[in-house]
């Protein structure tokens, strides 16, 4: 059937870019909706981190040797960018059932029926997860100076690099939202997703310097911890929050945390964000 | 020049599974065709394919004009999809749906609005429009679904089994919003289990069974092909079924079924209701008393059983299936 003429215009109205920005824009906004109605999902995301605050603080503060002080005080400053980063990481859960639950409930053929940006969907999400991730990690910032954590406390530092710090932080969670998303598009339940997007965050998380020393390692496993991307984080905050407890390996990410930082998010952001958009182009609910 | 839905040797199959076998399809601007078949015949994966959430295999879809395959976004502003599950956010209400949904169709922030509201009016739904959809009763939310298809008014329109677990009332309401569409000028493509729907909505019905499309043409013609009209005569007396048969052998157009625990006698006529008087007339002459005498006319089922050797419903498993296939 050769001779079909086609008589719609088919060039896609306004360029691509500012088409993707403002249906990702329409999609975070209908999450950020679903979240203000769904107000548990908020409070239970910041429970959990906030446990993880207090007994870190009250339980191990006083036995671990940070920079060769056993000073609960030290532990405390130094404990708080690990935890920081851990519920940033944390988030990636809920992003990964969100999505499968849209799977699962045959919105997703709504969507990917319409002629919206490809990566909307997923981009709208992941957007509407970073704002989430940002109201919890500013209630934790205000629970760690309640319990005494305070910037500056290991050097100088400044409002600039505090901020830059948070920034990072966001970003790398921002980053692992994208795995999440990956997660919840592979698995397409939504217990799956969470209990699928949870395990790996384990190791990634505790494989690291957020809450020990990684110099009392053992040699194989300081290594991987030192180059693990969750390190480059942690090491990048407690630097620009002059903190106690920074790594002097000469591992490359521990000697150039924020570039590393930077460098990870943006690899993991676009290796799994180009996974994730095939995916979900692919996928039959 | 073909129709605003065309379709030529689909074929897809997912593992072993062959879904869709070859399916040809040609809907003429304005129409309605009626896809029917049983659960697993390879209506969704049809509806699915033209309008591009799957990639066919092999084969040819144009929608509205514009090759499927070749430019997938083209087709999808052209077209509205209302599916086999209420595809909306359950945690919006029902006007956030209908915005997003419309912004997402390009449509400006206000002009969306504006069609929001007017929606919600005509799908009567005003009433629950800002509250979650999640509080709606099944029908609503279908009608919400609908609605949403229906934002932009777009030209093609693909319902995959609309009606499917929903009581009759709003089965009823649902085929008059149906109705009103097709009314306008819209060409939809129906899927349905349901024999009574596909004959009171569709122009014309493609029978598919196996992935394929094993007949099509109209209601009418379809049950032509199962034999046309019959007559059905029910005796009093056992004795006079000799007579009574004899009566109707000059009357039929073939062979006289006679059944004789039931006393029944069916031959096939042409000729309808003014015949049926006669072969009442004819048989009072004869002093044959009969307890009842019908014109018969071969319902979609009859069509479905002669053409795939089982009734439209036995590969179904849901409880509405079941209930289809005892009637």
């Amino acid at each position: 059937m050769s001779a079909v003429t086609e008589t719609v215009p088919v060039a896609a109205p306004g360029n691509p870019l500012g088409r993707s920005v403002r249906d990702s824009l329409i999609v975070a906004k209908r999450n950020l909706i679903r979240m203000s109605r769904i107000p548990e999902v908020v409070i239970f995301g910041l429970i959990q981190p906030i446990m993880f605050v207090v007994l870190f603080t009250y339980v191990f503060g006083g036995s671990m040797k940070i920079g060769g002080s056993t000073s609960a005080i030290d532990y405390k400053n130094f404990l708080m960018a690990g935890i920081f980063a851990q519920t940033v990481t944390f988030a990636t859960a809920g992003s990964g059932a969100g999505i499968a639950d849209d799977m699962h409930k045959g919105l997703i053929d709504r969507f990917r029926s319409l002629p919206m940006a490809r990566g909307a969907v997923l981009t709208g999400r992941t957007l509407a997860d970073l704002v989430q991730t940002a109201f919890t990690l500013l209630i934790l910032a205000v629970v760690a100076l309640l319990v005494g954590w305070r910037v500056g406390s290991f050097g100088d530092t400044n409002a600039g690099k505090v901020l830059g710090a948070f920034g990072l932080l966001l970003l790398l969670g921002y980053a692992f939202t994208w795995i999440g998303a990956l997660i919840g598009l592979t698995v397409r339940t939504p217990e799956a997703a969470t209990s699928g997007g949870l395990v790996w965050l384990f190791p990634v998380t505790f494989l690291s310097n957020a809450f020990v020393d990684t110099g009392n390692m053992t040699p194989w496993l300081r290594h991987i911890a030192e180059w693990n991307p969750f390190s480059a984080t942690v090491q990048a905050t407690r630097v620009l929050f002059a903190n106690p407890g920074q790594s002097h390996s000469h591992a490359w990410p521990m000697e150039h945390p924020v570039l590393a930082s930077l460098m990870y998010s943006v690899l993991i952001i676009a290796v799994f964000r180009t996974l994730a958009v095939r995916k979900y182009r692919s996928a039959t609910a | 020049m073909p129709g605003a839905i065309y379709a030529e040797g689909l074929v897809k199959t997912f593992g072993d599974v062959r879904a869709l076998d070859g399916v040809d399809l040609d809907v003429p601007e304005g129409t309605v065709l009626g896809l029917l078949g049983p659960n697993g015949a390879g209506k969704t994966t049809t509806v699915r394919c033209l309008t591009t959430l799957l990639r066919p295999d092999s084969g040819k879809a144009v929608v509205a004009g514009v090759d499927v395959l070749r430019h997938p976004d083209a087709v999808r502003r052209s077209i509205g999809l209302s599916g086999q599950f209420a595809a909306v956010d359950e945690y919006l209400t029902g006007r956030e749906n209908l915005q997003m949904v419309g912004q997402l169709y390009q449509m400006k922030a206000k002009a969306a609005r504006t069609r929001a509201a007017e929606l919600l009016e005509q799908f009567n739904l005003a009433d629950a429009a800002d509250r979650p959809a999640k509080t709606y009763s099944g029908g609503m939310r279908r009608r919400l679904d609908l609605a949403a298809a229906l934002v932009v008014s777009p030209p093609v329109m693909f319902m995959d089994e609309p009606t499917t677990g929903l009581d009759p009332r709003n089965r009823q309401q649902l085929w008059e919003v149906i109705k009103r569409l097709v009314s306008g000028g819209t060409t939809l493509l129906l899927t349905t289990q349901y024999l009574e729907e596909a004959d009171h909505l569709a122009h014309d019905i493609a029978v598919v069974d196996h992935g394929k499309v094993i007949a099509k043409g109209t209601s009418d013609q379809l049950k032509a092909r199962t034999g046309g009209e019959r007559v059905e005569v029910v005796v009093h007396e056992r004795d006079h079924m000799a007579t009574a048969a004899e009566v109707l052998r000059g009357f039929g157009k073939g062979d006289t079924t006679v059944e004789d625990h039931t006393r029944k006698l069916t031959v096939p006529v042409t000729g309808g209701a003014k015949l049926l008087a006669e072969i009442i007339r004819e048989l009072d002459t004869r002093g044959i008393e009969i307890d009842d005498i019908g014109l018969r006319r071969p319902t979609l089922d009859d069509v479905f059983l002669s053409l795939t050797g089982h009734t439209a419903e036995t590969a179904g498993q849901d409880e509405d299936n079941g209930k289809e296939a005892v009637k």
